[in-house]
């Protein structure tokens, strides 16, 4: 494909690096560490081959300076070349997100269910609902932050070709954002499937909010038990849940499903974002590798409130979240736990740790309601 | 970091000369974005018809005028800056809108938008101000204060009086579109041009970065500190980017003029003061704006203003002379009557609450100010809004004593 001008970035070109780098004295994102004049200075000239520039990667960084506690991304990728081109940027920021993971580095893709060990027998008396969700990008399309119009009906109108294909327990049906009845819209709401414009100006900094809500949508099994969000965050969203602690049967049609979709796309010859250093590419450079996120909502009342609980999921490498999703605060002791890991661990081994991670929890909380002390099995790290 | 600005200056105000004088060919040719980009196509792998928004629930200007015949023709344009016809409508594309309330639903991201996307442009400034047609008519300007006649009011009534517009630095990028180095040009020239205004309107400028906790609360309690946009119209065309950089407020010793500086535009200028001298107030800003207008110049920059559109601003609907004159005035009775929306359509003027646009009325106070901007001249429209507060306050007046009061006569208007 012959490279596209940006002109407004040539006519930015002419002002110097001093005149246009940005104020982050008050910032504290990824973004914000690792940026100096010298790589704005290198990468000013650059764009894609869609006219994605370096200002374009970093502009929700400078939009949100971030909080001294909680340490944001600050960028995002608006094409598949985003991730090569303004590498010199994107690297160190992935190693400082995820884990100290290098340039060199190969990431495992593993999507082979009958892999994970176990993950059937979580107690339903505490694991109330087991979920596994990842991104999936569109080949050939750019992200959702620089998408035109017409790219993005166009992503929509391949997803609803390749999601019409699925049967057996993959039959189901897609709901347009525009164009959906008040009746459909009620029934979405009320199964916690219907998602929203996005207010966090994490995203509406990044452009993802635009022209809303056309071409986006919600794709959903019968059973209700296999979700697809369509152009919200990334191109695809999927996810696989059920109330319940059987993780195990959540992440084979995970896997089953993902990887029927994935073959009806490679057919239309618009397979996924994939390489072997990045593993799935998607929007935001925290969700690289498996972009997989693999939790259940799970009831710890009094091993929350133990003095150990945060060294306990750091060294199971999990994160807790409230019920409501990232950003919430936890209801009734209930707690989302799930894998911390995105890239430089297979998606099996991610769920893994999720698996063995809550089981040995709620053995804990059982044990602190006998008020007997946990001070025995606290493991070693991960 | 002067010379950049120097060299790019150079061309651009030929430019913006050459639409004043040299007619629409020469500008059209400079303009043109095949003389800037060398042939080269803007990023369009989907035909026009594939791109055109879905514009079916929309309610704005930019809605009802843009047909797919115009999206077609003027989406692979660009201004020599490199701004497009999706990055101006994306505000209305985003904003459906208000059954009752019409948005203008567009930007500006340069003077030069004005030009390129016309064919789109045109309509909606005719209808935003109710018929004026930029092809064929010349908006007038003057900012010649002694014409204006009356003008004090009664202080029973009238709590306060307003006068503001804005202006745009000819050059740069206005703030849809403008690049940080840009955004601080602005502020760095008007800031400079500032600093040498004397006696009344001596001040000082409070940048938004680097002012003191004290020196913000001070400007809240005086209620001149303004905030980053939460409107989606606004945050929905970029102006709300790379916050707090690049801004900042002015104010004279009086606090009776300020400046805000690369909010909305890249300058808002208001005078004002307490109790009802209009007249005051508006000589106060004609006298600022010439001298400001003077400072730059000095400097070698100058505003954009052109005969067919008058001042350039981000939003057609400020265009001409993008001005809002207004009163808070106590209207309990008045505003009760069935009567009162007639009453100020006639009169040309509109009411907001107390707290600007969007906002309610509390306690019958009412801001009331002209509704119209392009097509008649700044003392015009200050007239109107000092003769329309006048009639509003003889109606307020007569109910008081249990008269009955009359709905004026339709004022007319430039056609």
């Amino acid at each position: 494909m012959a490279a596209m001008k940006n002109c407004h970035n040539d006519y930015k070109m002419k002002f110097s690096v001093d005149e246009e780098f940005p104020d982050l004295s008050l910032h504290n994102n990824h973004m914000a560490k690792v940026l100096t004049k010298d790589i704005y200075s290198k990468l000013r000239g650059k764009s894609t081959p869609s006219g994605f520039t370096v200002d374009d990667v970093i502009q929700t960084g400078v939009d949100n300076p971030g909080h001294p506690f909680i340490m944001t991304v600050g960028c995002v990728a608006g094409d598949e070349e985003s991730y090569e081109i303004f590498k010199e940027l994107l690297d160190p920021i992935i190693s400082d997100r995820h884990g100290g993971y290098k340039p060199t580095d190969k990431h495992k893709t593993d999507l082979n269910f009958e892999n994970l060990k176990g993950g059937d027998d979580l107690d339903p008396n505490y694991v109330l609902s087991s979920r596994v969700r990842t991104g999936r990008s569109i080949k050939g399309f750019t992200l959702p932050p620089h998408n035109s119009r017409g790219e993005r009906r166009g992503i929509e109108k391949l997803s609803i070709e390749a999601l019409s294909t699925l049967d057996g327990e993959f039959k189901g049906k897609y709901y347009p954002l525009n164009g959906m009845t008040d009746a459909e819209q009620e029934q979405l709401i009320a199964d916690h499937f219907l998602f929203d414009k996005p207010v966090s100006p994490l995203l509406t900094c990044a452009g993802m909010a635009r022209d809303w809500p056309d071409g986006r949508g919600i794709w959903h099994n019968d059973n209700k038990t296999f979700l697809v969000w369509v152009n919200e965050e990334d191109h695809l969203r999927v996810i696989s849940m059920q109330k319940g602690g059987n993780m195990k049967e959540v992440f084979r049609r995970f896997c089953v499903g993902l990887q029927k979709i994935e073959e009806v796309f490679k057919k239309h010859n618009h397979g996924f974002m994939w390489n072997e250093h990045l593993g799935y590419i998607l929007t935001c450079p925290s969700n690289l590798g498996t972009g997989l996120r693999g939790g259940v909502h799970v009831k710890l009342p009094k091993l929350s409130t133990h003095a150990k609980f945060e060294e306990i999921l750091t060294r199971l490498r999990l994160q807790k979240r409230g019920t409501g999703g990232v950003d919430t605060a936890s209801v009734g002791g209930v707690f989302d736990i799930s894998n911390a890991d995105r890239l430089g661990s297979s998606e099996v081994d991610q769920v893994q740790l999720v698996v063995d991670g809550v089981k040995l929890m709620v053995e804990m909380e059982k044990k602190l309601e006998k008020g007997e002390s946990i001070d025995g099995m606290i493991p070693a790290q991960k | 970091m002067a010379s950049s600005f120097t060299r790019i200056l150079s061309s651009k105000r030929n430019v913006g000369i050459l639409s004043l004088v040299g007619g629409s060919v020469a500008a059209g040719f400079l303009l043109h974005r095949e003389h800037v980009t060398a042939g080269e196509p803007l990023r369009r792998r989907y035909p026009a018809s594939a791109e055109y928004p879905d514009l079916r629930k929309h309610n704005n200007c930019m809605a009802s005028s843009l047909t797919p015949a115009i999206y077609a023709k003027l989406c692979d344009k660009a201004t020599p800056n490199g701004y497009t016809l999706d990055q101006a409508i994306q505000t209305g594309v985003d904003n459906p809108g208000h059954p009752f309330i019409k948005t203008v639903g567009l930007v500006a991201g340069d003077e030069e938008s004005y030009e390129v996307f016309a064919e789109l442009l045109d309509p909606v400034i005719k209808e935003r101000h109710n018929g004026y047609d930029p092809r064929t008519m010349k908006h007038p300007t003057d900012l010649n204060a002694s014409k204006i006649q009356s003008g004090v009011f009664d202080e029973r009534y009238v709590l306060s009086s307003r006068v503001r517009t804005g202006r745009s630095i000819r050059g740069l990028s206005l703030p849809p579109a403008c690049t940080r180095a840009e955004r601080r040009e602005v502020e760095r020239v008007v800031v400079d041009a500032l600093s040498g205004l004397k006696e009344d309107l001596t001040g000082k400028y409070y940048s938004l970065t680097l002012m003191t906790e004290q020196e913000q609360q001070q400007l809240i309690d005086d209620h001149f500190l303004f905030d980053k946009p939460v409107s989606p119209l606004l945050t929905c065309a970029g102006m709300a980017r790379d916050w707090p950089d690049g801004r900042g407020i002015w104010h004279n010793n009086e606090k009776t003029f300020l400046i805000w500086i690369n909010e909305e535009d890249h300058t808002r200028v208001i005078s004002m003061e307490k109790g009802g001298n209009m007249k005051r107030v508006f000589e106060r800003f004609c006298r600022g704006l010439k001298e400001v207008e003077r400072l730059i110049q000095e400097r070698g920059w100058e505003f954009m203003w052109n005969e067919r559109l008058g001042y350039i601003l981000t939003c057609p609907s400020n265009l001409g002379t993008g001005l809002r004159a207004g009163v808070h005035v106590k209207l309990p009775r008045l505003s009760k009557d069935p009567r009162f929306s007639k009453i100020l359509d006639n009169l040309r003027l509109q009411k907001r609450g107390t707290g600007g646009v969007d906002t309610a009325a509390v306690g019958g106070v009412f801001d009331i100010s002209n509704l119209d901007r392009l097509g008649q001249s700044e003392v015009q429209l200050v007239q109107t809004v000092i003769d329309g507060v006048n009639y509003l306050i003889e109606c307020e007046k007569r109910l008081e004593k249990g008269q009955d009061i009359k709905v004026p006569a339709p004022i007319k208007q430039f056609k």
